[in-house]
């Protein structure tokens, strides 16, 4: 197994009017190619920072990170970037916007059709190819973004939470979805989210950060078999396991939040 | 019936307001030299519009014919000060604009000295404007390039400031360089600001020629109700003035149509 995503040593410094914080401090993590791995943890633990910075959009303040051995100095296409607020171009119709990173590679525009149509088709979007944006759904919005990611080819998948905004039953077709393509397609996959039965369902490997210093706080190997049951006793343990973890970095947070309230 | 009243109101009150003017004039409440009664004003307007001398096909085709009535040489002659000043305004505002929001050394050298010229009026310039270009279109169409920079620029820089950083991040993932950032992204994200500035600056560039004309120029639509004054022609002016009404409100039309095209895909449009 090669090594697609190494980071070491990493910190991450924000300074603010009262001093400064610490989001990341010592982040040491290795993601296999192929993995699905999930970032687990409470708002404010670093976890979009931690993202942000393999993206190449904030680079770390100390350490290093490396994609297929290369250090990232900035962003690219072969780490495609699906965000919360799904960041479509709402001036592009839905083939534009999917069609976009092709585009700037130069690929000839009756090429850029074909591999348009066919990722409309993957995604279920066919007949909205000529829609713009505002016209559609979140879900169908997000399928849209993926879509985007997808045309670039991109070996890695960066998702920061990516389905937070969705209702459940939307949220649970696009997990499908979106396990079916990891799967057919083999790609590496930093999935971020706060939600656990989410991290369960998805992830080889679930990432637990901690709340201010954001470092890691503890790695989990998932393996219960696919497709994930959630009313399988394994998946009910390892969400219970989770959750004492989780919750008391979430007090943490919650603490933070009171002290700033009645310091402002 | 109720619908065809809720249809038709609007129309409705402008027939009031016409009979009720008509009718204080008739009545000799008002001295019909000082305010000319609709019917009065129809008429002139009537003269103003159509050619003066009969048509000779010795002398030209129909066409030219048609249009040589004084208030469409008028109007033509307004239009094209506008457009033109319009015009270089607007390809001088943008690009600068463009460039101010963007890139924040660019705003912080030239804001202080925008922040001094921008709220001179351009109806402040004329007199310079004269020194300068002397009497005729070049300096109307100099005043209406002061009128229309402005907004535009204002807007245009304020849009780009506006863009969303999400934008902007999603376009660096997907590989754009800066050049395909700038026109593919920075570009249409402000063009809704960009268009609100050209409506604000084809208003003002309307304005600016009525004024340029009534002191500067010796035809269009400011020069003619201003040279009605002097006969008195209180009728010319009320024609004049309705006839600036109604090719404001073409303009602004246009606008919104060319806003509307360009911004189908944005959600202003869709309640
Ligand atoms: N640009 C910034 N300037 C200052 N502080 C920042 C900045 N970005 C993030 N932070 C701080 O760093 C910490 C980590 O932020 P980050 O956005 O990575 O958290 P997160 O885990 O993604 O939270 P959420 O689940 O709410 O998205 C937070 O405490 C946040 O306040
Ligand atoms: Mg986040």
């Amino acid at each position: 197994m090669t090594t697609a995503i190494a980071i070491s040593g990493v910190d991450k410094i924000f300074p603010t009017p009262n001093g400064t914080v610490v989001a990341l401090k010592d982040i040491q993590l290795e993601i296999e190619s192929g993995q699905f791995v999930c970032l687990l943890g409470p708002s404010g633990c670093g976890k979009s920072t931690l993202l942000n910075a393999v993206a190449g959009f904030s680079l770390p303040d100390r350490g290093l990170i490396t994609v297929n051995g290369k250090p990232v100095t900035q962003p690219g296409p072969d780490r495609g970037m699906v965000f919360q607020e799904y960041a479509l171009f709402p001036w592009m119709t839905v083939a534009q916007n999917v069609g976009f990173g092709l585009e700037i590679k130069g690929t000839p525009a009756a090429n850029i059709r074909t591999q348009v149509s066919a990722l409309l088709k993957l995604l279920k979007l066919s007949e909205f190819g000529e829609r713009y944006p505002r016209e559609l759904s979140g879900g169908m919005r997000q399928r849209v973004a993926i879509a985007r990611i997808l045309a670039l080819d991109s070996p890695i998948l960066l998702m920061d939470e990516p389905f937070g905004a969705l209702d459940a039953l939307t949220r649970r077709s696009l997990q499908d979805e979106l396990l079916r393509i990891w799967s057919e397609l083999g790609k590496t996959v930093l999935f971020v989210t706060h939600s656990i039965e989410e991290s369960i369902f998805l992830a080889d490997r679930i990432v637990v950060m901690t709340y201010r210093p954001g470092t890691i706080k503890r790695d989990i190997r998932v393996d219960l078999p696919r497709p994930r049951d959630s009313a399988a006793p394994e998946f009910n343990q390892l969400k219970r396991e989770l959750s004492e973890l989780v919750l008391s970095e979430q007090a943490l947070h919650e603490a933070a939040e009171r002290l700033a309230l009645t310091t402002d | 019936m109720m619908g065809w009243f809720q249809r038709f109101k609007g129309v409705l009150l402008i027939l009031v307001v016409l009979s009720l003017w008509e009718a204080i004039v008739m009545l000799g409440w008002v001295n019909a030299k000082i305010l000319p009664p609709p019917h009065a004003v129809a008429i002139k307007w009537w003269e103003y519009l159509t050619p003066q001398q009969p048509y000779d096909p010795e002398s030209g085709n129909r066409m030219d014919w048609l249009l040589s009535g004084e208030l469409i040489q008028d109007a033509m002659g307004s239009l094209y000060r506008v457009l033109a000043g319009f015009v270089i305004g607007t390809v001088l505002a943008i690009p600068l604009g463009l460039m101010m929001g963007a890139s924040p050394p660019a705003y912080q050298l030239c804001n202080p000295l925008l922040q001094i010229l921008r709220p001179i009026p351009p109806i402040a310039y004329i007199p310079l404007a004269i020194l300068w270009f002397g009497l005729g279109n070049p300096p109307a169409i100099f005043l209406i390039v002061i009128g229309a920079f402005f907004p535009v620029l204002m807007n245009t820089i304020a849009g780009v400031r506006a863009v969303d950083g999400i934008f902007l991040r999603a376009a660096r993932n997907l590989g754009a360089s800066q050049a395909t950032i700038f026109m593919r992204v920075i570009l249409p994200a402000s063009t809704p600001y960009i268009l609100t500035g050209m409506r604000i600056g084809i208003g003002t560039a309307f304005i600016v020629v009525i004024v340029a004309e009534m002191i500067a120029v010796n035809n269009g639509l400011g020069f003619r109700i201003l040279e009605a004054r002097e006969y008195f022609w209180s009728d010319k002016i009320i024609a004049g003035m309705l006839s600036i009404g109604l090719i404001g409100l073409a303009i602004d039309q246009a606008m919104s149509l060319l806003n509307n095209h360009l911004l189908r895909w944005h959600r202003g449009l869709e309640h």
